[in-house]
């Protein structure tokens, strides 16, 4: 008995010790030395240093961000994800599959927005046997899930902000920061819903 | 003649047939270029460089005309023998962690008069030239073959480099919202088909030290982990950080003291 006690009470004691010396947020530190460090380059200003609301909260809470400071950023990228005026979601395909081929765009040794970088990180066409896994498969995406209008709307949205959809996803906003083009987006949306696109085959 | 023997062999293996079938499964296509390294390693590049770098350390040179050898690696001024396998360090005589890179051009800055702004100007190697604090480094790093990995951690600036170098590694921002973890982060993934290491994780952390500096293949030059974490940056889609700045000692410190304990096994063969 006395020794149960004596063992919460040591419990207890190192709980307050770990109180008394929380862990040091060492995250105001790296941006001041990274602010002190940097330089812009070519199209990378040092203005991308700085975290926009999404990267704030994503960082903060190591990509994990309590449900009701997800729902509310997430609620304000979907809103902020313009579909095309014309109602059209698909575009070519094949354009979309050389588009998904190219890793260039908004590094300081590009001159803007270029590739989508697609095949870095998913499965996408047969052909492509050179792809990563940091994203899901994508192959046979609509052959999988259907070919509806509501499943366009979604490839669509979610190429031009993954972040509307899940938070904190390491898949770029790529309409959101302009790197892809309206057109671009619906050639990508093409690759995956197409029936006729070798994805679907 | 090396060099051209070196190329003839890469050449020969990007036209190899059974490369791309291998690409379908990743895990043997890592297999396959791990024997080459262990092959090429028999006869690396490197030790050209490794023996460009003793004679640039042994050479009186700059405005000063004076040579590297009471350079202070963290040992003693001299000391190369395990310096490398050392680093980065705290150096109280510049106020800050130096990964070995940013050490040696302190040094020529310091003891030998050269410029910091005309060394940072072209920092990597390309094909017609190769910048002397690579040779340096790899002469440097050599001189840590078969030692084991031990970045100190005594001092509190060398704890707080650890801590802010961490928060680097997971720091997202800029156009694609990534950090260093957004690729190196979780276990057993790839771009394209080269593998992902994880380097929170010291069995993984090695792997961002073994083989640097290092005779990269793809373009046939000499880097140092100075352009390492740069093209990393660049990709990253993030500015230009400063050479031998503090975030990349930072960085660096934080991938070292992970790996700490690992031997080093010298100047190595990158993909």
């Amino acid at each position: 008995m006395r020794l149960a006690s004596a063992g919460v009470l040591a419990i207890a004691a190192a709980f307050l010790a770990s109180c008394a010396t929380p862990q040091r947020d060492y995250r105001p530190d790296a941006l001041a030395m990274m602010k002190r460090d940097f330089h812009a380059r070519g199209i990378a200003g040092v203005d991308r240093l700085n975290e926009d609301g999404v990267q704030a909260a994503c960082n903060k809470h190591a990509d994990d961000p309590p449900q009701a400071v997800a729902d509310k950023l997430q609620k304000e990228q979907l809103a902020g994800i313009n579909l095309p005026a014309d109602g059209k979601l698909l575009g070519d395909w094949k354009s979309g599959e050389k588009i998904a081929q190219s890793g260039r765009g908004m590094m300081w040794s590009d001159k803007g927005g270029d590739g989508g970088s697609c095949y870095n990180c998913h499965q996408i066409g047969p052909r492509e046997s050179s792809f990563g896994t940091v994203g899901p498969s994508l192959y046979q995406f609509a052959k999988l899930r259907g070919y509806g209008a509501d499943i366009q709307r979604y490839v669509y949205g979610k190429i031009y902000n993954a972040k509307a959809y899940s938070l904190c996803s390491q898949m770029p906003r790529f309409g959101h920061v302009g790197a892809l083009t309206e057109g671009q987006m619906k050639d990508l949306t093409a690759l995956l819903m197409d029936p006729a696109s070798p994805v679907n085959q | 003649m090396k060099q051209a023997l070196v190329l003839g062999i890469v050449v020969a293996v990007a036209a190899a047939p059974w490369l791309p079938a291998a690409a379908q499964t990743p895990d043997p296509t890592a297999a396959e270029f791990d024997k080459f390294r262990e092959i090429m390693e028999q006869d690396n590049p490197a030790e050209l460089f490794e023996v460009k770098g003793e004679e640039l350390w042994r050479a009186r040179r700059g405005p000063k005309n004076a040579s590297l050898e009471r350079c202070d690696l963290g040992l003693g001024p001299g000391v190369v023998q395990g310096a490398y396998a050392q680093m980065p360090r705290y150096f109280a005589d510049a106020g800050r962690v130096m990964d070995a890179e940013a050490r040696i051009v302190h040094c020529m800055v310091t003891l030998q008069g050269f410029k910091f702004e005309e060394l940072a100007k072209q920092p990597f190697s390309s094909l017609v030239r190769t910048p002397d604090p690579v040779s340096l480094v790899t002469y440097v790093a050599a001189q840590s073959r078969g030692m084991k990995i031990a970045a100190p951690r005594g001092h509190p600036k060398e704890r707080a480099a650890y801590e802010t170098g961490k928060a680097i590694y997971f720091y997202r921002a800029g156009a694609f919202d990534f950090s260093c973890a957004s690729c190196h982060g979780v276990d057993g993934k790839r771009i394209r088909t080269q593998p992902l290491p994880n380097f929170t994780k010291p069995e993984q952390a090695i792997r961002a030290v073994q083989g640097w500096p290092g005779y990269r293949m793809t373009g046939g030059v000499m880097h140092s982990l100075q352009w390492r974490l740069n093209d990393c940056f660049r990709q990253q889609r993030f500015p230009e950080p400063g050479y031998t700045s503090e975030t990349l000692s930072a960085l660096l410190t934080y991938l070292t003291v992970n790996a700490n304990g690992h031997v080093y096994r010298g100047p190595g063969i990158k993909r």
